[in-house]
């Protein structure tokens, strides 16, 4: 279902925190439905490179092209555009305290969009019951809900724009197994019925094994793209440790 | 894929005796959603025996498009009309059967309640929350009490270094500020009271008011509410910040008492920091008064100090100084209590804050009214 087409094209990125290079010259293509996963040590830069991606964070050095423009050389209100197009999931979800769930959706709508209040008020129901909450939590605030709610509310928010990119940062870290599984498969089912391209920083192995198209794997200060099998097959220290390592063996040997 | 809409109509209708065909063309995404619920609006089905909308054309489908088209449908379905996807891909039938609710219940109903009860509903609220916080403050009283006593049958469990820690910064620390104003606080008395008494040709009494207004209530009521203000505060802000990280449950699993580690030093370090900082208060607010006496007044420095020695006796000093530890207890107490209530969000941590800033001025005035009414029945 992958075009050829890359929907994100990144080259030559460099970023650093003062001395601390963490990129150094870093390529990276991103195709269009795919879902991408973006692994690494702890440190090696990953939510760096997220951020850096939508925009949070500047670069030092090299050119990111989302949707085929270059996000370096995007005035104001064609950020604002190309910001619609996607939606971000922040690693403990990062709802507004303040608002209720159904009001925390309401808000891309209120942003950039002007349609009728009962339209927005359907597609809120709509994109609430997606992502598998029960119609009763619209009314809830965040501090109301468990974690794998506030994830599930939070990746509620994150589409209601129907975006055509989601960054997920670790959408699993901190939910049981079966709550992890679920979610998996809530963002594959996603992925396939609205075609998204999917961008997944993680640490699971399960998530890896069960929904990922193809991985780079973050290592020194560089990437390394491919499927699964591809990385497996690799003689990378970092990368073997990884993947064959105890956790590995038992996540993939069931994945595949 | 540009946004602008490309093709003037996303909706084709044509009819053939009882079928309907709808056919949809380009993008039918949230950018035209309106214009297409509108289309859809029009469209006359009166009599149609079957629906069929045509899914050839489109480029994209997002769930916004695949909504209005479903909110379309569901009542002819419901009438018993034939609704048929032609065309459609695997991937655009999934997304349109996502759109069914199936029975999903409406539990959103809101309650209905009169302004006049909701207005009487919340002073009844506010009263009864304003009464069990006043109970909770006092058993709060009563546990510090409890862990005092302790604390003095084993001076071991008293926290020395986090003690001299927090003296540093209730009472060192705030010097500058509390000098500050305190002695702009004396040059405003000195001013206004000159400004009043020389109609009565009673200048020189102005030293007179100042040491006794400072020394009895100015200096110390200042002195607290500032510390109110810049270390209640603070205590509230630490000890919630340890509870939203979950740290005063680690203490007590690892059988530490917060109690003990938490209020104790912060209580004791206010009240040897706050009488203390109002001596310095009482001190800097007389030398502020003075300095005014001499430039306005043209009084020379050795006449105030002999005027002030007229005016002011050691009793006025102490009944000033005696209220400082009350009202320290008061701030720590307040400090640490709402710190302590602290819960769940950092949202929690800024509105104890506030409360702890309001609730423990309130408290130093009223004990400082308490005090007044005490001192006229005794008569000091």
């Amino acid at each position: 279902m992958a075009s050829d087409e890359p929907i994100i094209r990144v080259r030559g990125l460099v970023t650093r925190f003062g001395a601390n290079t963490i990129h150094d010259g870093l390529d990276l293509d991103i195709k269009r439905g795919e879902i991408m996963a973006l692994v690494g040590g702890s440190g090696s830069g990953k939510s760096v490179l997220l951020r850096t991606l939508i925009g949070l964070k500047k670069q030092e050095g090299g050119s990111i092209e989302i949707f085929g423009r270059d996000m370096a050389k995007l005035d104001e209100d064609e950020r604002r555009a190309v910001q619609e197009r996607w939606g971000v999931l922040f690693q403990n979800g990062a709802l507004f305290s303040a608002l209720t769930v159904a009001q925390n959706v309401r808000v891309p709508f209120s942003e950039h969009t002007r349609l009728s209040s009962k339209l927005v008020g359907d597609l809120i129901r709509l994109k609430i019951r997606m992502v598998g909450l029960p119609p009763e939590a619209g009314a809830k605030y965040a501090s109301e809900l468990s974690g794998g709610m506030i994830k599930r509310a939070a990746l509620a928010r994150a589409l209601a724009l129907d975006p055509e990119i989601v960054f997920l940062d670790e959408p699993t870290a901190g939910l049981d197994p079966i709550s992890a599984a679920a979610f998996d498969q809530l963002i594959d089912d996603l992925q396939k019925s609205l075609n998204l391209t999917v961008v997944i920083v993680t640490h699971d192995l399960d998530t890896l094994a069960a929904i990922t198209h193809r991985i780079a794997v973050l290592v020194d200060k560089h990437i390394i793209v491919g499927t699964l099998q591809e990385l497996m097959q690799l003689d990378h220290p970092w990368i073997k440790s990884y993947f064959h390592g105890p956790r590995g063996r038992a996540a993939f040997v069931q994945g595949r | 894929m540009a946004i602008a809409t490309d093709s003037p109509k996303t909706l084709e209708i044509s009819r053939d005796g009882s079928q309907v065909t709808l056919a949809l063309r380009g993008r039918v995404v949230l950018a035209r959603v309106e214009a297409l619920a509108r289309d859809l609006g029009a469209v006359d089905t009166r009599g149609a025996a079957s629906v069929a909308v045509d899914f050839r054309a489109v480029e994209a489908l997002d769930s916004a498009g695949a909504w209005v088209l479903y909110r379309f449908m569901r009542p002819l379905r419901q009438s018993g009309v034939a609704v048929e996807l032609a065309h459609a891909s695997e991937a655009q039938t999934a997304l349109m059967a996502r759109m069914d609710p199936g029975a999903e219940r409406r539990t959103l109903q809101r309650v209905m309640i009169s302004p006049v009860r909701a207005l009487i509903e919340r002073l009844g609220h506010g009263t009864v929350e304003a009464l069990n916080e006043a109970r909770r403050l006092l058993s709060f009283f009563g546990l510090t009490a409890v862990t005092i006593l302790r604390a003095v049958t084993s001076p071991r469990r008293v926290r020395l270094i986090s003690f001299l820690s927090h003296v540093e910064r209730v009472g060192l620390d705030a010097m500058p500020i509390v000098g500050l104003l305190s002695f702009l606080i004396g040059v405003v008395l000195a001013y206004q009271g000159a400004d009043q008494l020389r109609a009565f040709g009673a200048e020189v009494l102005t030293v007179n008011l100042l040491g006794v207004t400072v020394l009895r209530e100015i200096g110390v009521l200042m002195t607290a509410i500032m510390v109110a203000g810049r270390s209640g505060s603070a205590f509230t802000a630490e000890i919630g910040t340890m509870k939203v990280n979950d740290e005063v449950d680690a203490m007590q699993t690892l059988g530490i008492d917060p109690m003990e580690v938490l209020v104790l030093p912060r209580l004791f370090a206010m009240m040897v920091a706050l009488p203390l900082l109002a001596f310095y208060a009482n001190v800097m607010a007389i030398m502020g008064g003075g300095m005014m006496c001499v430039l306005e007044l043209g009084v020379t420095p050795p006449q105030f100090l002999a005027q002030l020695r007229e005016a002011v006796t050691l009793t006025q000093l102490t009944v000033g100084l005696v209220k400082a530890p009350f009202f320290a207890f008061l701030i720590a107490m307040v400090g640490c209590y709402e710190g302590l209530k602290v819960g769940g969000s950092a949202e929690s941590v800024g509105l104890h804050t506030t409360q702890s800033v309001v609730v423990s001025i309130f408290l130093v005035i009223v004990a400082d009214a308490l005090f007044s009414i005490l001192f006229s029945w005794l008569k000091i």
